[in-house]
């Protein structure tokens, strides 16, 4: 396969990964799965364009992508069990404590 | 038909359909596990581009910790589902628009793009390594201090999500070490005189 095809195939997968953010704007879990998705997609950009130009520097920031992306899960759902903690609920449109 | 260009339609096929998957079913449960599968399904479209290490470390990583964690919490939280799914259908439209927009983007942003003559040089590894000495040979060399600052995000990340949600219940009785070690036989050994026949 050529580098065209990957580099559809991430586009499809971050297409995806936008539309479910807006799909499910009530969700923030959901919203947090896209993202993952939203990262997936550049991980297998940078994956190709590694391959196909045979240049490492893709795979090490993929390598880093992963790195923020499990930090970004792992803060994201800590603050996710916190707010529910605290106020029962976390859906999106309940958070609006900061609204006045 | 060669066989990786079999095994890219296949794996990508599968990826695609589980993203979908994920961002439409009902169930967030089903949404973890398909996430689950889109991941894998990368592990393999990594190792046919020759990314043995990263095809691992998104199996070990990502199916294994991220997305279990994601399950966990999805069992934790007790949280009203249906009342979330709310709004797909009227947000159908405007989501179907975007991500059109975003997909045309990048379609067209693809369709021309050329490598610039003044990129960096390439960096190859030396000789007939495989991926994972090739990538530890340019990781820890020439991306030495993004790894470091890599390893600092990840301690960040750790110290944050313990501070976050550790908390201490009030009323409950905890073991103090301090406490313990400074005992003495003098401390805590009463020595009392028991008459015969009468008892204390």
């Amino acid at each position: 396969m050529d580098l065209s095809a990957y580099l559809t195939l991430a586009a499809i997968l971050f297409t995806i990964g936008v539309a479910g953010i807006i799909l499910n704007h009530k969700n923030i879990i959901i919203i947090l799965m896209s993202i993952e998705l939203i990262l997936l997609s550049v991980n297998v950009n940078l994956v190709a364009f590694s391959t196909f130009r045979g240049d490492l520097t893709g795979q090490a920031f993929a390598l880093f992508i992963l790195t923020v992306a499990a930090a970004e899960a792992a803060i994201g759902l800590a603050i996710l069990v916190a707010y529910y903690r605290n106020r029962g609920s976390i859906a999106v449109e309940d958070i609006d404590s900061l609204k006045g | 038909m060669q066989a990786d260009a079999v095994f890219f339609w296949i794996f990508a096929t599968i990826l695609v359909g589980s993203a979908l998957a994920v961002i439409v079913a009902r169930n967030p449960v089903h949404s973890v596990l398909f996430l689950i599968l889109a991941f894998v399904n990368a592990a393999g479209l990594f190792l046919i581009l020759g990314a043995e290490f990263l095809a691992m470390i998104l199996v070990v990583v990502y199916v294994g910790a991220v997305a279990v964690l994601f399950l966990f919490i999805v069992m934790l939280l007790d949280v009203d589902f249906a009342r979330m799914k709310q709004g797909f259908v009227q947000y159908l439209p405007l989501g179907a628009l975007m991500a059109f927009v975003v997909g045309a983007e990048l379609v067209y942003v693809m369709g021309g793009f050329a490598a610039s003559p003044k990129a960096a040089l390439p960096a190859t590894p030396s000789g007939t390594l495989s991926n994972t000495a090739a990538l530890g040979e340019v990781l820890y060399t020439r991306y030495f201090y993004f790894f470091q600052a890599a390893g600092l995000i990840l301690l960040t990340a750790m110290i944050g999500a313990i501070v976050i949600t550790l908390h201490h219940k009030a009323g409950v009785r905890r073991q103090n070490i301090a406490v313990q070690n400074a005992r003495t036989p003098e401390t805590s050994v009463e020595v009392r005189k028991a008459p015969s026949r009468a008892g204390i």
